[in-house]
């Protein structure tokens, strides 16, 4: 256990800066590359708070630019919902009585 | 589905004044805020704002939230849903999906997009950094100025820009300890005028320094500073330890944007600004002809900006819609107001950061 094992990067993941280091050591360049090996951002803040975190440790290793790192793709929805809420969704007109 | 003529996310600042000046003009107005209460981070700003009666010098925060959600009242045309929250927006057909309070989804078509989503705090990357007791700025001005709770007897503040040393006077104010303020850069990024007076209430500002790491077996015990070279590097031989229960971190913020990404407006990396923001005319028209940003969402300021380029962005829109017959004269006031604003040393960085946004 060393300093990078109690530094948290994705709060919502329970990602450390090691396990970060780690995927980058693997090969990961991308932040899109970090989150499917990681879960990194697909918590319930959906990356709010360990993007810039993740986006400077890439730029800090593979020596790049801030502004040249890929940023992820934004998908809806903004915030994890509850299915039954999709399923209820009402499309036609009439949807505004909620009845 | 529903329609309006114009969607407002955010109801704080920014989109409160956006929403105003299409209510004035007649418009149909919905602003749509996932906090219970209308006002974003002004209903945790209990001291008075600086600067002219244009900028409501004198008043608090909270107050300036009322009267301005009170206002958006009186306009039939002009709703607020409250506890709601936007989970995306379909460019192809101008569609929000929107999420109410019971957890329900509906659809609504808006012919104008207002994003006024503000910003969320950054954390910083140290050793202990999820110990209990280590908060972000905005976290214990919510604790303390919306619900009377302080957070713990004794603070230390990281970051000495204006969010850090008025939270600090705040913390004083409710009798908790500050035992210091630490801020990376040479020099205090705030105005004078705060930094003095928690001077002269004995709080040490150390320049130049960092956290290092946060310290404690359950919760935090002790924050171990030390000062950095001119790279920002940390120097070993310099560190020290200050015992605390509460480490604030008041570090910046981000711009909260993913329905800008989603809209697929233009983005640009402007670190001034706080990282990705949409490119903007400074009016609030982004590269997507239907979609404006207002307040931090377009880069990161503060409370009376936000008001200025909310309704710089509201006026933009009720014209792209051809309904602001005074335009002109409206956005000339409000880009007066905004350079005012702006003018001056503490401005530099937003201007340089709005002039790298146009290259």
């Amino acid at each position: 256990m060393d300093d990078r094992d109690t530094t948290i990067i994705c709060r919502c993941e329970d990602l450390t800066l090691r396990d970060v280091q780690r995927a980058i050591d693997s090969g990961c360049k991308t932040l899109d590359e970090i989150k499917r090996l990681t879960r990194c951002g697909m918590g319930p803040c959906q990356g709010r708070t360990c993007r810039p975190l993740v986006s400077a440790q890439l730029s800090r290793v593979l020596k790049m630019h801030p502004s040249e790192i890929t940023m992820t793709r934004f998908r809806p929805p903004t915030k994890p919902i509850k299915l039954k809420a999709l399923a209820l969704l009402k499309t036609e007109a009439g949807d505004e009585d909620h009845d | 589905m529903k329609q309006v003529d114009i969607a407002v996310v955010g109801a704080g600042p920014a989109g409160l004044h956006a929403a105003l000046m299409g209510a004035e003009r007649g418009l149909d107005v919905l602003v749509i805020d996932n906090a219970g209460q209308a006002g974003g981070q002004l209903v945790k700003q209990t001291h008075k704002f600086f600067g002219s009666r244009e900028q409501r010098a004198g008043t608090r925060g909270i107050h300036i939230a009322d009267e301005l959600t009170k206002k958006l009242s009186t306009y039939t045309k002009a709703r607020l849903w409250l506890s709601s929250t936007v989970l995306s927006y379909y460019p192809a057909d101008q569609t929000l999906m929107i999420e109410d309070d019971a957890e329900s989804i509906r659809l609504i078509q808006a012919q104008r997009l207002i994003i006024a989503t503000g910003a969320s705090e950054k954390l910083l990357p140290f050793p202990g950094n999820d110990l209990p007791g280590v908060y972000g700025a905005g976290a214990v001005q919510t604790l303390m100025n919306v619900h009377g709770v302080k957070p713990g007897r004794k603070v230390l503040m990281v970051g000495a820009g204006n969010i850090g040393l008025i939270v600090s006077y705040q913390l004083l104010q409710s009798d908790v300890e500050v035992v210091a303020v630490v801020e990376a850069a040479p020099h205090i990024g705030g105005y004078a005028v705060h930094a003095s007076k928690i001077r002269r209430m004995g709080v040490p500002i150390y320049t130049s320094h960092s956290v290092k790491a946060a310290r404690g077996e359950q919760v935090l015990e002790r924050a171990v500073i030390w000062q950095l070279d001119e790279q920002w590097n940390g120097i070993d031989s310099t560190q020290f330890e200050l015992p605390c229960d509460v480490l604030c971190l008041a570090v910046g913020l981000s711009p909260l944007t993913e329905l800008l990404w989603q809209a697929g407006c233009r983005m640009v990396f402007v670190p001034e600004l706080g990282g990705h923001v949409p490119w903007h005319n400074g009016r609030g028209a982004t590269s997507v002809p239907e979609v404006f940003v207002a307040g931090d969402a377009g880069g990161v300021e503060e409370a009376s900006s936000a008001m200025a380029t909310g309704a710089l962005a509201g006026l933009s829109a009720v014209e792209s819609l051809g309904q602001c017959p005074d335009y002109a004269e409206a956005t000339g006031a409000w880009s007066r107001e905004l350079d005012a604003l702006r003018a001056g040393p503490a401005g530099s960085k937003i201007r340089k950061g709005l002039q790298s946004l146009q290259l």
